[in-house]
């Protein structure tokens, strides 16, 4: 078949949001996933979030860079801690910020998402930050704003939390300084977890070369092999030699739906115990992006002890945000 | 109305039949191949020169939407659309509103069919009230007001005690039955195939075998009821082989795969392209290849699996979009391209779409026997052209080939030897 466009039957169509995500010149045009950045742009947020870091220590917390921006945090799902930390972030940035809560606003069923971004657009928004619990919402959101708009994934569904892996990312360069020798577990429920996949493409990209994922069959992807990771289902062996240990959260709704039998036996077999922290290396860091179930993911103890870096993953968070709001809206500014 | 048919290619599998003929039409039926009856006179002449005729096709699944959902399409629109691209019949599954599960809506099918005057509509009564999966349909009422078959499709939400009895009780009034081969626990929230694409989109996968534990247990069932099951939308591998050894065993147990199937694969789903959602989903290459295998075998028949839905459908995120795409325009071209590829034969061709599904319904039709409805549509085969709203006539646009040139084109359509299509 002669076509003028690449006939869909032979097409053969790897997943590739840098079309959508990046501008001509290659800088951030939205932010929607970790997948098909490359490991130049994800040092740059780095270096970016490093620069902003002090700015939470000055005594007037705030610096010009998005003055006269709006940004509106549009979150169809509910979470306080990561909207409070893009508010913060945009805050500090100098922008004005509106923050929608569509999971609880009475509009929610009557409106769609395309008539919601047509009104936001029509008061002149520059960048939407999206939460929504289907995976694709960012990118279809992405694909249906006018071009001076940006839009910044704050977690879709099972799909992807890119700012969060990019936080976690920066946090474990603070600490190990270099990616290149690292073994890195994450433990916990990979199947439904944005965050998992973000950050297996992140540390991908950095240049891990040892990723395992450590889970019941019951909450790992298929493919898990195709993400590039490895797969254990024994915490002993996934924690051998490791350096970085990262705990993902387990959503209690789990339970009821035939993935696990209890929350007992889950932190018998993946809770994380200081006993079981000694099967890793010695200098082991560990990290959670909260908020943490004591007694079901990993022990007190572990949570507030000496390898734990959970609190400064909270303050890297404001950071790594403002990196991209900055790095995303700079398009703009360029673009006109 | 007399109509002469010159100068064509004849393409007949049924009858073995592949040569140019004249095709004289009389009466609804066609009268005579080849030798001009004494006496005819033609009121209407075709000329074929070039262009190929074959029975008309005959699609054993396509929801027209109509009565319940005439913004998304209606049966006028659809049957208009079916005789452009050589369907002489269509299959409607039961998901209406209300749903077709009693002899008046049936009837208000066949009347809205008959007034439009395109193609033959051919409903599925629905196999339980409210396709609920609960009560059994009255099938014996459904049958005489003119249902070709009972069907649960599109869902298969229905539990093997009452898919059981369903089977007996269908058996009883010799009705088949059209069943997706689905088990709608195991696919669950499921939008695309579970594998490579589902991993790494985070997409709810659904696995093989959602479709192969459902395939199992209905050859067990059919063995034992003697019910005669038809199965439409096969999309995985696997589910072609345990179909090659049920009818190699003698099970009477037919199916289809939709074309699209043979063509896509669940990396078409890209950045999550609604116009790939699908149901069943697209699988992996080697699933793609063995859907093909089992159609050149002629383990399966080819149908077009037609949901056509108003843009509004297609618009949101990925998992909260409607499955399904508008197909039947396509269904012709993707098979002439197979053809052309020298992966099917012509004879393949129309023995998947007319002859197959003919027999499977049984029909007069599907063939061009002396003495058999004038059910016939004319192609020109190497014709392109381009999908858009111009050239499209389905009111759903939901086509992953929007803008694609297509080559073969139908140019003429009979249905009961009246031209219903003819450019």
């Amino acid at each position: 078949m002669s076509s003028s466009k690449q006939p869909a039957s032979t097409s053969f169509k790897a997943p590739d949001s840098s079309r959508l995500q990046l501008d001509e010149q290659g800088g951030l045009r939205h932010f929607l996933t970790i997948e098909s950045l490359s490991k130049d742009i994800l040092t740059e947020i780095m270096d970016v979030a490093e620069s902003f870091s002090s700015v939470g220590h000055q005594a007037v917390k705030k610096v010009p860079v998005l003055r006269g921006k709006t940004i509106v945090n549009l979150f169809f799902e509910n979470s306080t801690r990561t909207r409070t930390t893009f508010d913060l972030a945009a805050k500090r940035l100098s922008a004005d910020v509106i923050n929608l809560n569509i999971a609880t606003s009475a509009t929610s069923k009557g409106e769609s998402i395309l008539d919601t971004i047509r009104n936001l657009e029509a008061m002149h928004a520059d960048m939407f930050v999206v939460r929504h619990a289907d995976s694709g919402a960012a990118h279809f959101i992405a694909n249906n704003v006018e071009p001076h708009v940006s839009v910044i994934n704050a977690g879709d569904g099972s799909h992807a939390h890119p700012t969060q892996a990019m936080l976690d990312m920066f946090t474990i360069r603070q600490v190990k300084k270099d990616f290149s020798n690292l073994n890195v577990a994450i433990i916990g429920d990979i199947l439904h977890s944005r965050v998992a996949r973000s950050q297996i493409q992140a540390l991908n990209t950095l240049g891990v070369k040892d990723i395992r994922v450590i889970a019941p069959r019951t909450l790992l992807p298929s493919d898990i092999g195709s993400l590039g990771a490895h797969a254990y289902g024994d915490l002993r062996q996934g924690l051998d030699n490791v350096d970085v240990i990262i705990m993902l959260r387990l959503q209690r709704e789990r339970m009821g739906s035939a993935l696990l039998p209890s929350e007992h036996e889950y932190f018998e077999c993946f809770g994380l115990t200081e006993e079981k922290l000694a099967y890793a290396k010695p200098d082991v860091t560990v990290m959670h992006p909260g908020p943490i179930n004591r007694g079901v993911e990993m022990d007190a103890a572990v949570a507030d002890g000496a390898h734990s870096v959970i609190l400064q993953q909270v303050t890297n968070g404001i950071a790594v945000r403002m990196a991209v709001m900055t790095l995303t809206l700079g398009h703009s500014r360029v673009a006109g | 109305m007399n109509i002469l048919i010159k100068n064509g290619r004849v393409i007949d599998p049924a009858n073995g039949y592949d040569g140019v003929q004249d095709v004289f039409i009389a009466n609804g039926k066609i009268e005579s191949l080849g030798t001009e009856p004494a006496g005819f006179k033609a009121e209407l002449t075709i000329d074929a020169s070039d262009q190929w005729i074959m029975p008309g096709f005959v699609d054993l699944s396509a929801s027209l939407r109509e009565p319940g959902y005439e913004h998304k399409a209606t049966i006028a629109s659809e049957s208009k659309a079916a005789v452009s691209a050589g369907y002489t019949a269509v299959c409607c599954l039961p998901d209406t509103t209300p749903v077709l599960d009693t002899p008046s809506v049936a009837q208000l099918i066949l009347d809205k069919a008959e007034e439009a005057g395109y193609a033959k509509v051919l409903p599925f009564g629905a196999l339980t009230m409210g396709l609920e999966g609960h009560t059994l349909s009255e099938m014996f009422a459904l049958k005489k007001a003119g249902c070709v078959a009972v069907s649960q499709a599109p869902k298969n939400n229905i539990n093997s005690q009452v898919l059981r009895r369903a089977l007996q009780y269908a058996k009883t009034h010799d009705l088949l039955v059209v069943l997706k081969p689905e088990d709608v626990l195991i696919k669950d929230r499921g939008c695309v195939h579970e594998g490579a694409i589902s991993s790494r989109l985070g997409l709810a996968g659904i696995p093989v075998a959602a479709e192969t534990a459902a395939i199992a247990q209905l050859i067990e069932l059919v063995e034992e009821t003697g019910a005669r099951v038809h199965l439409t939308g096969i999309s995985s591998a696997k589910a072609v082989s345990m179909l090659a050894r049920a009818q190699f065993a003698n099970i009477a147990m037919t199916a289809d795969v939709h074309a699209h199937q043979l063509h896509l694969t669940e990396l078409d789903v890209g950045t999550f392209d609604a116009n790939y959602h699908v149901s069943p989903p697209l699988r992996s290459a080697s699933d793609r290849d063995a859907l093909l295998a089992g159609v050149v075998e002629g383990i399966l028949n080819v149908s077009s699996g037609h949901q056509p839905h108003e843009a509004e459908a297609k618009q949101a995120p990925f998992p909260s979009t409607e499955p399904g795409i508008s197909s039947l325009e396509t269904v012709l071209p993707l098979m002439l391209k197979l053809v052309d590829e020298k992966l099917l034969s012509l004879s393949q061709l129309v023995s998947s779409l007319a002859h197959g599904p003919s027999e499977i319904l049984g029909l007069e039709t599907g063939c061009l026997s002396v003495g058999a409805p004038a059910d016939i549509c004319i192609v020109k085969a190497k014709e392109t052209w381009q999908i858009d709203e111009k050239n499209w006539l389905s009111r759903g646009m939901n086509t992953p080939y929007l803008g694609h040139q297509m080559k073969g084109r139908v140019t003429y359509t009979l249905v009961n030897g009246r031209l219903v299509f003819g450019k």
